[in-house]
C-alpha cells in the first residue's frame, strides 16, 4: 500500500549506525598505529620472506650426529617425564583448591583467595613462570616441574571448580539426610557427579602440558627447549629441524593418545 | 531350603583388573620419570621456601619502573593485534579447505590438515625463534610468529565450524544465480559469523599472553624489559612488569567477554 | 515453458533416482507431481535447474538448453528459476529483507552482495512482495524468530522476487500444518496466476494437489504413471502411483483404466485385503 520510496538500510548490531562508524574507524586507526609501530614495510617484509627462502635451504634437511641424536632423545624422554610428573601433582593439587575456589561449597574469603590464585597462575604465560621458578629454585628439571604443576593447577581447579558449582545439591541434600558423615557425602554424593568429565579433563591437560614442558627449556627449566635455543645460537639449523621434527612427532603422538582415550571415556 | 548368598561387587573382574593395571602403569611411569631426571629426594619444605623468598624480595613493586615499560607495552599488543588479524584473515581460505564439505578435491583437503597441523603443533616461541632469523630481532618476528600459531587454531576450528553449517541455506542461494563469491558471502559467512568473532577473540587473548614472552628471544614486546629485570635481579622492576601485564591480562579477557556476548 | 526430456539420474551407489522423465510445463499452468518418498520428486525438481547433475536427459527452459550450461551461463539461467525448498533453507541468521534480497544476487556484485547495497527497485519490489505474502513490517526481524507458515512465506518472496520464469516448488507444506498449507497453497498459485508464471510444485498431500493443481504428474520410483486432471485422479491412478501397480501400454495422456487382472499387484477388488506389494 505505500506508494512513495522505501528506504532500507542493512541490519547492524551497533544500536546506532554513527557508532559501527566511529568503531571502525577506531579499530582501523588503531591497526594503522600497530602497522607503524611494529615497523612493517613491505620492503622489509618481502627481504625476510627473501631471507627465509635462501634459509629454507640451511634448513633442510634436518640432520644430527649421533652425539646430537643421543642428545635429543634424552632430552625429550626429560620433557616427557617433566610432564608426566606434573600432571600428576597437578591434578593432585587442584582438588583442593577447587572445592575451596567453588561458590557453593566454600566460605566467601577463602573462595576469592583460591579464584584469585587460579587467575595468576592463568594470566601468565608458562615461560614467565618458568624463568622465576628457575631463579628460586636453580636450573633444571625441578623448575620445569614447578611451572607445569602451576599451570596444571590454574587450569584443573578453575574447570573443576565451576563442575562443583553445577552439581545437583538435591544429591548432597539427599545423601547427607541418611546420616552419612562429610567424607561419605563427597565420597558418594559430589565425587560421582564430577567423575565423568575428571578423566577427559586429565587427558586434555597432559596433552597441553607434553607441549608447555618442550619450551620451557628455552629459560633454562629443563627438556629440549634448552638444546633448541643452543642450536639457534650456534647457527646450526639442520639440529634445529630434526629437534623441531622430534617435538612435532611428541606432540602428535600425545594429541592422538589424548583424543583416544577421550573418545574411550566420554 | 539354602538360599544362596548373592554378593555385589562394584566392579566385576575384568574391570578391577583394568583398574589395577592403570594405576600400576600410572605409577611406574610417574616414578620412572622421577628417577629418570635425577632431582633426587627433594626436601619437602625447600620448595615452598625458596618460592616464599623470591616473593618476598618482590614486594613492594617498583612504581617508578612503570613509564619505562607503557612503551613495550603497546609494542605488545601491536604484537598481538596485527597477528591476529593477520592470522584471521589466512584462515578463512585455510578453514574452507580444511572442511570435508567445502575443500575442492583430496589434495586441498590433505594441505588444509597439514597447514593447520603444523602450524598448531610449533609453540608461538619457536616460531618467534624462527623468524627472528628470518626478520631479524624485533616486534614484526613476533607479529608473524603470532600469527603463523593463530592460523593453524583458528583454521580448525572455524574448518570445524564450516563442517556443520546447513548445506541447504547454500544450496538455496545457489539456486538464485548467485556467484561463488556471493555464495561464500552470502550463505556461509553469516552461518559461521559468530564462530568467527568468538573464536578470533579468544585468541587474541590467548595471544596477548603469548605475546608478552616473545621478548625473551628476541621478537619484540614487554618480554624484552621482563627478562633484563630478571636477570639483574631487580625483583621488584620485575613485580611491576607483572602487575602491569596481569591488568592488561584481565583488560582483554573483559573485552573478549563482552564480544562474545554482541554476536548471537 | 519448461521442456523435460528423457531425464535419468543414476546415483553413484547405483540407485536409478529418475528413469527417463518426460515433463513439459507451459503457458502459467500450475502442475503437482506426487508420488511416494524415494520416488524421486525431490531429485527431478533439483535436476532441473542443475543443483543435482542429471546423468542424461534434456531440460530446456524457453529453448535454452539447461544441462549443457556452465558457471556464468548457468548462473544467468538460475536467476529466472524460482526455487521454493522444503525446509525453507532461509540464511537463518540474516533477517527477512536480507533473505528476500537474496533473490536478486544474480544481478548484483559479489561487493554489493557483500554491502547489501540492492538497487532501490529491488528494494521496493522487496516491500511489494512483502505485502503480498502477508509479512509487512516485518522485514527486519531474524528468520529463526519466525514460525514455519512465516519462514515459507519469506521463501515463496524470495523465489518470486527473481521475476522468474517458472516457480519449482518442493514440498511447500510437508513441515506445515492443514490451515498453514491451504494457506500457502492459495499464495502460491495466487501470485502464479498474477505474474502469468507457470508452476511446478511437488506435493506429497494428494488432497491438496487435487484442490490447487491445473495438471497432475504421478511419479513412482523414478518414472511417470500417471498424467491427467485432478479430476482423473482415481482411486486406481492414486494405487499405480503410490503403490506402484504396473499400468498398461497406452497410458501416457489419457487416464489409466483398470489394470489387467494378470498384469496388476493386486486383486481386481479394491477394497481386498489380499494385496501383494
Amino acid at each position: 500500500m505505500a506508494t512513495g520510496e522505501r528506504q532500507w538500510n542493512r541490519p547492524t548490531v551497533f544500536r546506532r549506525r554513527e557508532i559501527k562508524w566511529i568503531v571502525y574507524a577506531i579499530i582501523v586507526g588503531f591497526f594503522l598505529w600497530s602497522t607503524i609501530g611494529i615497523g612493517v614495510d613491505v620492503g622489509r617484509i618481502f627481504q625476510g620472506i627473501g631471507n627465509l627462502a635462501s634459509l629454507i635451504g640451511d634448513f633442510l634437511p634436518p640432520n644430527a650426529t649421533p652425539r646430537q641424536a643421543q642428545r635429543i632423545l634424552e632430552k625429550m624422554a626429560e620433557s616427557v617425564a617433566m610432564a608426566m610428573i606434573s600432571t600428576l601433582t597437578g591434578v593432585l593439587l587442584s582438588v583442593p583448591i577447587a572445592f575451596m575456589a567453588a561458590e557453593n561449597l566454600s566460605p566467601r574469603p577463602l573462595y576469592a583467595v583460591n579464584r584469585g590464585f587460579i587467575s595468576i597462575s592463568r594470566a601468565f604465560n608458562a615461560i614467565i613462570v618458568a624463568i622465576l621458578a628457575v631463579k628460586a629454585v636453580g636450573f633444571g628439571p625441578l623448575a620445569g616441574i614447578i611451572t607445569i604443576t602451576f599451570k596444571t593447577v590454574g587450569f584443573f581447579s578453575k574447570l573443576l571448580a565451576e563442575d562443583l558449582e553445577d552439581i545437583d545439591m538435591g544429591t548432597v541434600d539427599a545423601v547427607r539426610s541418611t546420616g552419612a558423615s562429610p567424607v561419605q557425602t563427597l565420597v558418594y554424593a559430589v565425587i560421582p557427579q564430577i567423575i565423568p568429565r575428571f578423566a577427559g579433563l586429565s587427558v586434555y591437560r597432559w596433552d597441553i602440558n607434553i607441549r608447555t614442558s618442550t619450551i620451557v627449556g628455552i629459560v633454562g627449566a629443563g627438556g629440549i627447549g634448552s638444546v633448541l635455543v643452543t642450536a639457534f645460537n650456534r647457527y646450526d639449523y639442520q639440529y634445529v629441524s630434526a629437534i623441531l621434527l622430534t617435538i612435532i612427532l611428541v606432540v602428535l603422538v600425545a594429541e592422538g593418545v589424548s583424543a583416544v582415550v577421550r573418545r574411550r571415556y566420554q | 531350603m539354602a538360599i544362596d548368598d548373592r554378593t555385589w561387587d562394584r566392579f566385576d573382574q575384568r574391570r578391577r583388573l583394568g583398574r589395577f593395571i592403570g594405576l600400576l602403569l600410572t605409577t611406574v611411569v610417574v616414578i620412572g620419570s622421577w628417577e629418570y631426571m635425577e632431582i633426587g629426594l627433594v626436601n619437602a619444605e625447600t620448595i615452598p621456601r625458596e618460592i616464599a623468598d623470591l616473593l618476598t624480595r618482590m614486594y613492594p613493586p617498583d612504581v617508578g619502573y612503570t613509564p619505562t615499560i607503557i612503551s613495550p607495552l603497546i609494542e605488545t599488543i601491536h604484537i598481538a593485534a596485527l597477528g591476529t588479524t593477520g592470522a584471521l584473515i589466512l584462515s578463512i581460505p585455510v578453514a574452507l579447505i580444511a572442511a570435508e564439505n567445502t575443500t575442492i578435491n583430496r589434495f586441498t583437503f590433505w594441505l588444509g590438515k597439514v597447514i593447520v597441523t603444523v602450524s598448531r603443533s610449533v609453540n608461538t616461541i619457536i616460531w618467534a625463534l624462527i623468524f627472528v632469523v628470518a626478520f631479524g630481532a624485533g616486534p614484526l618476528a613476533g607479529a608473524v610468529a603470532i600469527a603463523f600459531r593463530s592460523v593453524g587454531f583458528l583454521g580448525k576450528l572455524l574448518g570445524e565450524e564450516i563442517e556443520e553449517i546447513d548445506f541447504g541455506q547454500v544450496k538455496a542461494i545457489r539456486a538464485t544465480g548467485a556467484s561463488p563469491v556471493q555464495v561464500l558471502l552470502y550463505g556461509i559467512l553469516p552461518q559461521i559469523k559468530p564462530a568467527l568473532i568468538g573464536l578470533s577473540v579468544y585468541r587474541w587473548d590467548i595471544n596477548i599472553r603469548d605475546s608478552t614472552v616473545l621478548g625473551f628471544v628476541g621478537a619484540g614486546g614487554i618480554g624484552v624489559q621482563l627478562f633484563r629485570a630478571v636477570n639483574a635481579f631487580a625483583w621488584q622492576s620485575v613485580s611491576t612488569v607483572l602487575l602491569v601485564i596481569l591488568s592488561v591480562v584481565i583488560g582483554s579477557e573483559l573485552i573478549s567477554a563482552y564480544t562474545r556476548g554482541l554476536v548471537r | 515453458m519448461l521442456e523435460v526430456r528423457d531425464l535419468k539420474k543414476t546415483y553413484a551407489t547405483g540407485d536409478e533416482a529418475l528413469k527417463g522423465v518426460d515433463v513439459s510445463v507451459k503457458g502459467s499452468e500450475t502442475v503437482a507431481m506426487i508420488g511416494p518418498s524415494g520416488a524421486g520428486k525431490s531429485t527431478f525438481i533439483q535436476c532441473i535447474n542443475q543443483l543435482t547433475e542429471p546423468t542424461t536427459g534434456t531440460i530446456k527452459l524457453d529453448q535454452i538448453e539447461l544441462s549443457s550450461l556452465e558457471s556464468e551461463r548457468l548462473r544467468e539461467a538460475r536467476r529466472d528459476i524460482g526455487m521454493i525448498f522444503q525446509e525453507y533453507n532461509l540464511v537463518e541468521r540474516l533477517t527477512v529483507m536480507e533473505n528476500v534480497l537474496s533473490g536478486r544476487l544474480g544481478y548484483v556484485s559479489a561487493w554489493e552482495a557483500f554491502r547489501r547495497s540492492f538497487p532501490p527497485d529491488d528494494i521496493q519490489r522487496a516491500y511489494e512482495i512483502l505485502a503480498q505474502v502477508g509479512l509487512d513490517n516485518m522485514e527486519d526481524k531474524r528468520v529463526d524468530e519466525l514460525s514455519g507458515g512465516q519462514r515459507q512465506r519469506v521463501g515463496i518472496a524470495r523465489a518470486v522476487i527473481q521475476e522468474p520464469k517458472i516457480l519449482l516448488v518442493d514440498e511447500p507444506t510437508s513441515s506445515l500444518d492443514p490451515e498453514t498449507s491451504n494457506t500457502v497453497m492459495n499464495l502460491l498459485t495466487d501470485i502464479a496466476a498474477e505474474r502469468s508464471v507457470p508452476v511446478l510444485i511437488n506435493i506429497h498431500e494428494v488432497d491438496l494437489a487435487i484442490e490447487h493443481a491445473d495438471r497432475i504428474i504421478g511419479l513412482h520410483d523414478g518414472e511417470i504413471v500417471f498424467r491427467g486432471s485432478p479430476s482423473e485422479l482415481d482411486e486406481q491412478s492414486l494405487d499405480q502411483v503410490y503403490r506402484g501397480a504396473t499400468v498398461p501400454d497406452n497410458q501416457s495422456a489419457d487416464a489409466p483404466r483398470q489394470s489387467e487382472a494378470d498384469d496388476t499387484l493386486y486383486e481386481a477388488d479394491p477394497d481386498s485385503v489380499t494385496r501383494r506389494s
